[in-house]
């Protein structure tokens, strides 16, 4: 008798993927919650100073430390300054740079990872001890020394973020390398004679991206809150220009009498991080799912 | 509810699950009961529902699950309406339950001997003193071998089958009146397996316990069980005393599965399997009338209508089937018997592997420091085999055996440390990295996991391609053609091409990845237990195709695998491996009938044969097989022989024995008078299973 096992076809369930990828979203509300926030602070920075009803480096003494008022929906800083306003065009700052710093550290551990897992031998064994090394300090210490040597500017804070992050990255995806360097599909490519590089970029990398999305949107959470911890030590963005972390360490010293000026920017920060991570945590449900099997 | 004498009732139970598609019932409507001694075995294939009905039982569902109808319950006590908190007073005093994996089921930081103490403490009130007499008690009865020093021991020092003796020990610790067992035998290898099966069963006689007995193994089911329940997508289709439904046979689906379990006694040139065809609907795309319906051969127009009731068709015994009469008329579907291809004459030799031998350096932890001598885990030692085209040599051992690392050596996916690979008279490098493209062409695998053999990310037609455009310098033309060629061959429709592997199920995996191998037109195709994860019905439409594309093809396999019926019926040649050497070598009839080697006849007479009147003689294993780092002196099977015949086996190293028609056994005992000992040997009993 001829086998035919799949005689009877599965009826092909056809649901469009956007209306997958929101029934899921419904499921999951912190999710939604996550990505609501990540696309409002996006959509801040690109129209924020659009949007601002001054500008933010615009003084008005007479106005100095207000309370939130009609005027001043956010209050006023030590200089009178607008903090809606600033918190506004700020977001941009925080944005681009924590961002790019990710961007750096997502490729460069990528690349570092892909290479060191795939090849393995004393190339992994040198470059993971290096990472090591890196992993072993602490990453605001690791980054105040090399700012102090660089010098602060916005160019700097990136590279110190893609930096610090490298090895975490890179950590992670030599580990699915290696899990999926063990995988049947990898030996039947070397049974057939494939190059190393076409297993590396055709078999490999597809599987690695998931996990390199989610790990690329916890390592962003992750910068925002370095590039902010760097501005309030003084070490990123300089005064003027708007940047949270500096709002939040200059305000220290008018804490007692006005705690509008330390709440908002703090508040900024703390929202964006927390959409960021309830975003990245979705991230990691869609993309690699695990555990929700049901035997029937 | 009335007490009826039954320990667990369980009376038109449904079961529904909670999911985004709105409420699934995936048990419906199950009645079942189990007398007190009594084994019942449940059978079922993935997707049955056979692990959520055991959940319900002891309400353990998943949060999203819920006992909708119906009642269980034990020995006149309703655990359906209970809480939580009254089942826990019930649950591990009244009803155990041995679980398939015990590295999940045994805290790994608690000693073996504390772990059954703790759970008569709890559930039975001993005190510590007490409670320690009675782990050790259990630990005798399981027949464990030097109790008091595994009591002292945690669960990483124990083997997988010792591990699985300590869960029945916990199980029967409290005295219940009813245990689950859920697969309690599937992780083992078939020796072992036998050995639990017997302990089981003589414990059963002892305790006047009732167990119900989850497998998917019906050789397993007819070896233990009183009675049997078929289960099929949440449904019970025959249930009966297990002499009456394997020898009548009332329902299609029984009959299909049965026709399924290759048989010990014939290979795939004297017949085919009859495999099911199609798929065990799932819970949401039900069919109307007979959930059978759509595979049924027998169906008609009364079945799609209206779902069939269940009808007394013997004493004691059920069918869900409308047309049980018929089934009973013909007593037993007769095998389809193939015609052999095959002539005589002798294909050229596609493989000469000479004394292969594949040794890992092995560092033991921190001591190895010091150690200047490193150790060696010899996995394969001198081993060698000779292939002609057309031809299916098997390969079976018990797991750890070096059967898969010989088969790895000779795609050159592990490097051998020594020996010669021969393939059409070509020496091969040890290295697939190092073979030319015509070498690679010739050599192809396919693997164990259908989930890992496929790229997640490339469509099953991509796949496919790829050998054809490296190694045949296809044009995309040729490739498009020949791919659908090739899913054709392995019977898939043609849209399946562009899917993606989680798109399909096991079987269908598998097919691709058999496509797969094919597409490079190879001579020698290494199946490395290719169908071992997969349901029996799959794996006998999966054997069934790997025998067809054979006949067309003249590629010759090797086939490794555990399961000797499987290996059986599709081999043309058997070798026996153990401890990373051969022991027995001939052709697949002359391994199945004695005189044959003190291992193979261990192993054949571990086989679970779905038959319970074929009576096989009692052979067991003691212990697990000895690690390769430590391999021991002389034979290397004295440790657990059972035919041991004294110093001899234990300093020196056996012969090879010649018989005819190149039947090879390498022991000292000599060859008269192993066919005396063995007698008639496993299939004494095997007219009984003759066909028509
Ligand atoms: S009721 Fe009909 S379809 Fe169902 S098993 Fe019986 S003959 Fe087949
Ligand atoms: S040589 Fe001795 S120990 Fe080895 S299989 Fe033969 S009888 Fe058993």
């Amino acid at each position: 008798m001829a086998a035919s096992e799949q005689k009877i076809q599965k009826k092909k369930i056809t649901v469009s993927p956007l209306k997958k990828f929101f029934r899921r979203l419904r499921r999951y509300p912190t999710t939604f919650i996550g990505i609501s926030i990540v696309i409002i602070f996006l959509l801040i920075a690109a129209f924020g100073p659009l949007i601002a009803p001054y500008h933010y480096s615009q003084q008005d003494l007479l106005q100095r430390l207000q309370p939130p008022s009609d005027e001043h929906i956010f209050g006023t800083d030590q200089f009178g300054r607008d903090i809606f306003s600033r918190i506004l065009v700020g977001s941009r700052d925080v944005l681009l740079i924590a961002g790019s710093g990710t961007a750096l550290a997502v490729f460069s551990g990528l690349l570092l990872g892909l290479f060191s897992g795939y090849i393995g031998g004393l190339f992994d064994e040198i470059v993971m001890r290096i990472m090591d090394v890196i992993l072993s300090i602490p990453p605001l210490l690791l980054a105040m020394v090399i700012l102090f040597a660089l010098g602060p500017s916005r160019l700097n804070v990136v590279i110190v973020v893609g930096f610090l992050y490298i090895p975490m990255v890179a950590r992670v995806v030599r580990s699915v390398v290696l899990e999926l360097k063990t995988r049947q599909f990898v030996e039947a490519a070397r049974l057939r004679g494939e190059t190393r590089l076409y297993v590396l970029y055709k078999e490999i990398l597809p599987n690695v991206l998931p996990h390199l999305a989610v790990e690329a949107s916890m390592r962003f959470s992750y910068s925002i809150f370095l590039v902010a911890s760097l501005g309030f030590l003084g070490l990123g963005v300089q005064p003027p220009s708007p940047d949270w972390g500096l709002m939040v360490g200059e305000a220290r010293t008018w804490f007692y009498q006005a705690q509008w000026v330390l709440f908002f920017p703090a508040g900024a920060i703390a929202t964006l991080v927390v959409g960021v991570g309830f975003m990245s945590d979705g991230l990691r449900r869609m993309l690699l799912p695990g555990g929700v099997t049901d035997d029937g | 509810m009335m007490d009826n004498g039954k320990v667990l009732d369980v009376d038109n139970l449904t079961v529904t699950y909670m999911t985004e598609k709105g409420p699934l019932d995936v048990v419906r409507s199950v009645s079942l009961q189990i007398a007190p001694g009594e084994i019942y075995g449940l059978v079922g294939e993935s997707g049955s529902g056979k692990t959520t009905l055991a959940r319900a039982v002891v309400r353990y569902l998943p949060s999203n699950g819920k006992i909708t109808g119906g009642t269980v319950s034990l020995s006149g006590t309703d655990l359906s309406t209970r809480s939580q908190k009254e089942i826990r007073g019930i649950w591990g005093s009244r009803m155990t339950m041995v679980h398939q994996d015990p590295n999940a089921a045994i805290n790994p930081s608690m000693m073996i001997g504390e772990q059954i103490a703790e759970m008569t403490r709890t559930h039975m009130g001993l005190s510590r003193k007490e409670s320690r007499e009675r782990a050790l008690e259990m630990l005798n009865k399981v027949r464990m071998p030097d109790p008091e020093s595994v009591a002292r021991r945690y669960a990483h020092q124990l083997s997988g089958g010792m591990l699985q003796r300590v869960l029945i020990a916990t199980a029967m610790a409290t005295n219940p009146e009813f245990i689950i067992m859920d697969e309690p035998t599937t992780a083992l290898d078939v020796t072992t397996e036998a050995v639990i099966l017997d302990l089981i069963h003589e414990l059963m006689d002892e305790y006047n316990t009732a167990i119900l007995f989850i497998t998917h193994n019906l050789g397993v089911i007819a070896r233990i069980c009183d009675r049997i329940g078929v289960l099929y997508a949440g449904e019970i289709m025959e249930e009966g005393p297990i002499h009456d439904v394997f020898k009548a046979r009332l329902h299609p689906y029984t009959r299909g599965l049965l026709g399924c379990v290759p048989r010990v006694d014939a290979n795939k040139k004297e017949i085919s399997l009859s495999a099911i065809p199609g798929y065990i609907p799932r819970p949401d795309e039900l069919p109307e009338g007979c959930i059978f319906g759509p595979r049924c051969e027998l169906v008609e127009a009364a079945c799609r209508e209206a779902r069939p009731p269940v009808v007394s068709v013997g004493p004691d015994h059920l069918s869900a089937c409308r047309r049980h009469e018929i089934l009973r008329d013909r007593s037993e579907k007769a095998d389809e018997t193939r015609e052999e291809t095959i002539g005589d004459e002798l294909g050229h030799i596609v493989l000469e592997a000479r004394n292969i031998k594949k040794y890992f350096p092995f560092s033991g932890g921190l001591g190895s420091i010091w150690q200047r001598r490193r150790s060696e885990l010899k996995a394969v030692d001198d081993i060698s085999v000779r292939m002609r085209s057309s031809f299916t040599m098997g390969i079976v051992g018990e797991s750890g055996c070096g059967k898969t690392t010989l088969a790895r050596c000779i795609a050159g996916l592990e490097e051998a440390t020594a020996g010669e690979i021969e393939l059409e008279g070509q020496l091969l490098d040890y290295s697939v990295n190092k073979r030319p493209r015509a070498i690679l062409q010739k050599i192809q695998m396919v693997f164990q996991n259908p989930d890992a053999s496929l790229n997640p990310q490339h469509p099953a037609g991509d796949s496919v391609a790829r050998p054809l455009i490296l190694l045949r310098n296809m044009d995309r033309k040729q490739v498009r053609e020949k791919v659908a060629e090739l899913f054709k061959a392995v019977s898939l429709p043609a849209d399946y091409i562009d899917r993606l592997p989680h798109e399909l199920s096991g079987g269908e995996k598998q097919r691709v990845a058999i496509a797969r191998a094919f597409a490079a037109d190879p001579a020698l195709m290494i199946c490395d237990e290719p169908i071992s994860s997969l349901d029996v019905s799959v794996q006998a439409s999966l054997m069934n195709l790997l025998a067809e594309l054979q006949d067309k093809s003249k590629t010759s396999y090797l086939f490794i695998s555990h399961d000797l019926a499987a290996v059986r019926h599709i081999s043309d040649w058997i070798a026996v491996v153990y401890l990373g050497r051969l022991w027995e070598i001939g052709s697949a009839e002359d391994v199945f009938i004695p005189p044959y080697h003190p291992y193979t006849e261990a192993l054949l007479s571990a086989i679970p044969i779905p038959d319970p009147d074929i009576r096989q003689d009692r052979i067991r294993l003691k212990g697990s097989v000895p690690s390769s780092l430590n391999i021991p002196p002389g034979c290397r099977f004295h440790t657990r022989c059972p035919r041991k015949v004294g110093e001899i086996c234990e300093t020196t190293e056996p012969p090879w024995q010649d018989m005819a028609d190149g039947h090879r056994i390498c022991c000292h005992i000599p060859l008269e008078e192993l066919k005396e000992l063995q007698g008639d040997g496993l299939l004494k009993t095997a007219g009984l299973r003759g066909n028509n």
